[in-house]
């Protein structure tokens, strides 16, 4: 048997855990749950989860000291999955509740979903519930990344109010269409994957993309 | 277009998924974990679990079966029934659930849910409406499985929890529920003509055509019991083996009569085939 490989969830004492390290576990990874920045030196991927609001979670990160870290294990090349806010967090800035800085891995912003669309009808926000990803024109083809062998279309679980626009589109790996408006669902950059959908809650095809991200971990190591 | 979500809600009691008529009369089917396993394998698009005699004990026995099902369960998880505070809600989220339900606890503390969707997120926090009609037309919500009469009126109170920050409103038909007769359609109408957060429409399930005239009728989503418990006991005997009680009535079908049973699939296909939008796949192939 080969070890298992080591994951860290990175808690800032924001957000409900509990899912991801469940999926995590589910596939056969060994996931804890931790905010010591001297676990993320002897694990092999990192997950930066997230619920909640941006500036809360910089100043969480901050405080637990973990924003250098990090950004010194994403310029290791190792795996970093983002999800949800922890998708966010990675851009420049984000216009939640004025205006704060990110992790500045991604170049682009943060904005929140307009209360009225280009057809000039009202937009539900949140969006909560299950919305489909796709390609577009422009982005990545979805072949050797965590989306090897997801359908165009396919649904996943989506809960949030605030999306992100890449200065860079080369970086999206899909896009989503939210009562009119079209935005970036994933991105790819490098070893850096984050979606904004939550795949611990997107059913088998969901679980899929775990799987997917913790097999390029294992060709790695 | 909005994806209609199809919820299995399953009403718990001790160790059993339990199903009644009226919310009351309960038999016990078997063991919830597995019937939820069977939905989510089937494309359930959420799972609603219902401590039905919790606030009746003032006790919560759910959170066993919670992070069983939150191992192998990767849909979002609703729990409800017998919630009074803060610190029983952040129980639940941490034994696995999503969100949680709120019913007798708001009606007696309205606070209660403004405090809980501060803490925990609106998306986190629904509330449970049991509407009764009373003989003059008016909808009046009833906490306790029906038992008791509290003297809100519905669409008053439906305003009320928006107001207060809930993410979402499960709406229950006491009078529908459990019987096949068909959701109320007025009720819904009536709701989610006054609210601007979803609504989940719960009571009546008893066949295919009863989703659609729901979803018409306003439903952001539809939770339903009956009509998918029997139909996987009809092809899972053994589910029901190890439950206390008679349970011949429940493997010769006897106690259903009155409801076609299906199951998520057929659901979803009829509705996709109406031009609905549901997380629906035809002829997916299986690899």
């Amino acid at each position: 048997m080969s070890k298992k490989i080591k994951v860290a969830i990175i808690d800032y004492q924001l957000s409900n855990l509990f899912s991801v390290q469940h999926a995590c576990n589910f596939i056969g990874l060994d996931a804890k749950i931790t905010s010591d920045k001297k676990e993320l030196e002897s694990v092999d991927g990192i997950i930066l989860p997230g619920v909640g609001a941006f500036g809360d979670a910089m100043d969480n990160l901050k405080k637990l000291d973990l924003i250098q870290p990090i950004k010194e294990f994403i310029s290791k090349g190792k795996p970093f999955m983002g999800i949800c806010l922890g998708l966010q967090l990675l851009f420049s800035e984000s216009q939640e509740f004025g205006r704060h800085q990110g992790l500045d891995i991604i170049k682009g912003s943060v904005k929140k979903f307009p209360k009225i669309n280009p057809k000039n009808e009202q937009v539900k926000i949140p969006q909560i519930g299950w919305n489909t990803i796709y390609k577009g024109k422009k982005t990545q083809s979805w072949d050797k990344t965590p989306f090897e062998k997801i359908s165009q279309n396919e649904f996943m679980y989506f809960i949030h109010s605030y999306f992100t626009d890449p200065s860079d589109q080369k970086v999206i790996l899909s896009l989503t269409n939210y009562s009119g408006i079209e935005y970036c669902s994933s991105i790819m950059y490098k070893n850096v994957f984050a979606t904004q959908f939550h795949p611990e809650k997107s059913g088998p095809e969901g679980i899929k993309i775990y799987q997917n991200w913790a097999s390029n971990i294992s060709k790695d190591l | 277009m909005k994806t209609i979500r199809i919820i299995p809600r399953l009403d718990i009691k001790g160790p059993n998924l339990v199903k009644g008529i009226h919310l009351e009369g309960l038999r016990a089917l078997g063991k919830p974990e597995d019937y939820a396993k069977f939905y989510y394998e089937n494309g359930a698009d959420e799972l609603l679990y219902m401590d039905v005699v919790a606030s009746l004990y003032n006790r919560n026995s759910l959170q066993d079966i919670i992070s069983i099902t939150a191992k192998e369960i990767f849909i979002p998880l609703t729990v409800g029934g017998g919630l009074r505070t803060i610190d029983d809600i952040k129980d639940v989220l941490r034994a696995g659930a999503d969100k949680v339900s709120l019913n007798t606890a708001a009606i007696k503390n309205p606070k209660l849910i403004k405090e809980a969707s501060a803490i925990f997120g609106c998306s986190t926090i629904a509330v449970t409406i049991e509407a009764i009609k009373q003989p003059n037309g008016k909808y009046m919500a009833s906490t306790d499985n029906g038992r008791e009469y509290t003297g809100v009126e519905v669409i008053s109170w439906a305003k009320t929890v928006e107001s207060l920050g809930a993410g979402e409103i499960i709406l229950t038909s006491v009078d529908r529920e459990g019987t096949g007769q068909g959701f109320d359609t007025e009720l819904i109408k009536e709701v989610v003509s006054h609210v601007s957060i979803p609504v989940i429409a719960h009571g009546g399930a008893g066949k295919l055509s009863h989703f659609s005239e729901i979803i018409e009728a306003g439903a952001d989503a539809v939770s339903a019991a009956s009509i998918l418990h029997y139909n996987y006991i009809k092809d899972h005997t053994s589910v029901v083996n190890g439950v206390e009680g008679n349970t011949e009535f429940l493997k010769n079908g006897t106690t259903f009569s009155k409801i076609e049973t299906t199951d998520i699939p057929h659901i979803k296909k009829y509705l996709f085939n109406l031009g609905l939008s549901v997380r629906y796949k035809p002829n997916v192939k299986k690899n």
